[in-house]
């Protein structure tokens, strides 16, 4: 058994028990990293130097104002900047990038105490669910190395799943936390819109994208949620809620909760393991005294082009200040100003970014703005008005986060309409704004499903609340692969 | 009928500062068609009386006192530029 395999209340026990020690748990992420991370290629850049110093000075301090996350090592995706630690987005244009200040999730990290032992893997700017859209490497699904992790956080949950770190931050936009939490057999949250600050996470779709915790079990979710979340006066979206105790929630006990399960989430396209795996999941809910009904959320088919014409629009805008002036790559042959913001944009970006900001900037342009982008918003309050509806009657909405496991690397699946199943199942929920995670639920073939469960915004509790029940009734996050 | 056409391709990449080669304008005119064409069945539902959604939150204006603070050091901001002079980011020439 790994290190890592406990829960990080079980590290921390054992750390002040003098059983280990934090220099013991840096130890252990780089050896398990020098060991695997050539199979599955999560890291894109190592900070064992600071990672270490820190663990000895941490050591120092224990038993002393400890933070929540006392001596825990962590992986952060690479679109969260890190002070003195490169930061690309795994992009060519920000190979070089250095930052020159902290994201607010990493002060909070720091002051909770844990250790940054590097960046993860991703699709180019979050632009993916795959990670084979990254500029400089791909990552390889611990479970089985000829499939994909998914995307956009594909490492961050890569790196927890092969057991290098105990848990991870990602970032999701439509799916990028959930979908690559389903695909790696881990557990991973995408909190309520403005929960957590967005201040320093380089953005793609700002009234969409949302920091989260990727994690092994639901209590350390909970748990590094916690840490992270809260207002701040550097992101103004940031909501001035205040932030529940999210271990309170996790008894046990869904008596009584009333669960929705929208007949959308289990029609065509998704295959009959995973449909399976949530009438499964449903019945042991049920044992444990939830009650269930089928329901509908009418627009769901509508917030696949909504959610493209929106987040391309936001990302072409976003994605301008990557223009060769005050940071990263810049060509080196220009003949003037325009020429070099043009040529810098051609050489650094990939396809798929580019793609992305033409068709973003179409849609914002003139004679084309009604017809697109304020129509794409104009149905995005319909599909928020079907949460609203359902979540006024029901606790919260389960049904699966991805409609088939892991996909071949190269394959990106033919099919039409499992792309269509797929984008449906994760995506209305940013459109949204409401909280979702995704928790394994069982197997096909080999690789790990996933069972998401959506609810009110801020109400993170009731969504921990049942992830953990049905965690602690079933085994299924207690398997891990074999690498 | 095709909803955009290379013309246009390369007008937004012009717009979005991004050169690209006439292949590219081609491929890309083809790609932005495909995703065009599925975005309009939007259409097929009525929102004329619907109001748009930019953010899901009731938020509002947040103001601060105007009051002068540091910002941040130049030696650090420098430190990423391409290219620096006098203390100052350096760019190609805007006027001829």
């Amino acid at each position: 058994m790994s290190l890592f395999d406990h829960k990080v209340s079980e590290l921390q026990a054992l750390l002040h028990k003098k059983e280990i020690n934090v220099s013991d748990l840096v130890d252990a992420s780089f050896k398990r990293i020098s060991e695997v991370d050539g199979k599955v290629q999560a890291f894109l850049t190592l900070d064992e130097e600071q990672a270490r110093l820190k663990a000895v000075a941490l050591d120092e301090k224990l038993g002393k104002e400890e933070g929540s996350l006392f001596g825990m090592p962590i992986g952060i995706k690479d679109n969260i900047v890190t002070k003195n630690l490169r930061t690309t987005c795994a992009s060519k244009i920000l190979e070089n990038f250095d930052p020159i200040y902290n994201a607010t999730v990493m002060d909070k990290l720091h002051k909770a105490d844990t250790i940054t032992i590097g960046k993860l893997n991703m699709d180019e700017f979050a632009m993916g669910s795959s990670n084979e859209n990254s500029g400089f490497q791909k990552t390889f699904n611990p479970w089985n190395l000829e499939t994909v992790p998914g995307g956009s956080s594909g490492a961050s949950a890569t790196s927890v799943a092969a057991g290098e770190v105990p848990f991870s931050l990602g970032s999701d936009t439509g799916g990028s936390i959930r979908q690559p939490a389903s695909f790696c057999g881990v557990v991973g949250m995408k909190p309520t819109y403005g929960l957590v600050s967005r201040y320093g996470l380089v953005a793609f779709a700002s009234s969409l994208d949302q920091i989260g915790p990727i994690t092994n079990t639901v209590e350390d979710n909970a748990a590094l949620l916690g840490a992270i979340a809260g207002h701040d006066r550097m992101d103004s979206t940031s909501a001035n809620v205040s932030i529940p105790d999210y271990a309170s929630a996790l008894t046990g006990d869904v008596k009584g909760m009333k669960i929705a399960v929208p007949k959308e989430y289990l029609g065509e396209g998704v295959s009959p393991e995973a449909k399976q795996s949530v009438l499964d999941a449903l019945k042991v809910l049920e044992n444990l005294g939830a009650e269930w009904e089928e329901v509908s959320l009418p627009h769901s088919k509508y917030a696949l082009a909504t959610y493209y014409l929106l987040s391309s629009s936001e990302a072409s805008a976003n994605l301008s200040r990557f223009d060769g002036v005050r940071y990263g790559y810049r060509t080196p042959d220009a003949e003037n100003l325009i020429d070099m913001y043009k040529k810098t944009r051609a050489e650094g970006f990939g396809d798929e970014v580019k793609r992305r900001i033409m068709l973003g900037t179409f849609a914002l342009s003139s004679g084309y703005y009604d017809a697109y982008y304020k129509k794409a918003q104009k149905v995005r309050t319909l599909i928020k008005k079907d949460f609203d509806d359902v979540l006024a009657k029901y606790d919260v909405i389960v049904g699966p986060t991805t409609p088939t496991p892991a996909f071949k690397i190269g394959e990106n699946t033919s099919d039409p309409m499992t792309m269509y199943a797929n984008d449906i199942l994760t995506i209305p929920m940013n459109l949204a704004g409401v909280p979702a995670i995704s928790v394994p639920c069982g197997f096909a073939a080999g690789l790990p499903l996933g069972l998401q469960i959506i609810g009110k915004h801020f109400d993170e509790s009731s969504v921990y609340r049942a992830a953990h029940a049905f965690e602690q009734a079933t085994d299924f996050h207690k398997q891990k692969p074999q690498l | 009928m095709s909803r955009i056409s290379e013309e246009q391709v390369k007008h937004a990449a012009h717009l979005a500062r991004l050169a690209i080669t006439e292949e590219e304008a081609h491929m890309f005119t083809e790609q932005l068609d495909k995703i065009i064409t599925f975005a309009e069945q939007l259409n097929e539902l009525d929102t004329e009386n619907v109001e748009p959604t930019s953010h899901v939150l009731d938020i509002r204006n947040v103001l601060r006192a105007d009051e002068a603070v540091m910002g941040l050091p130049r030696d650090e901001v420098l430190k990423n530029t391409p290219e620096n002079q006098d203390g100052q980011i350096k760019v190609p020439a805007i006027i001829e």
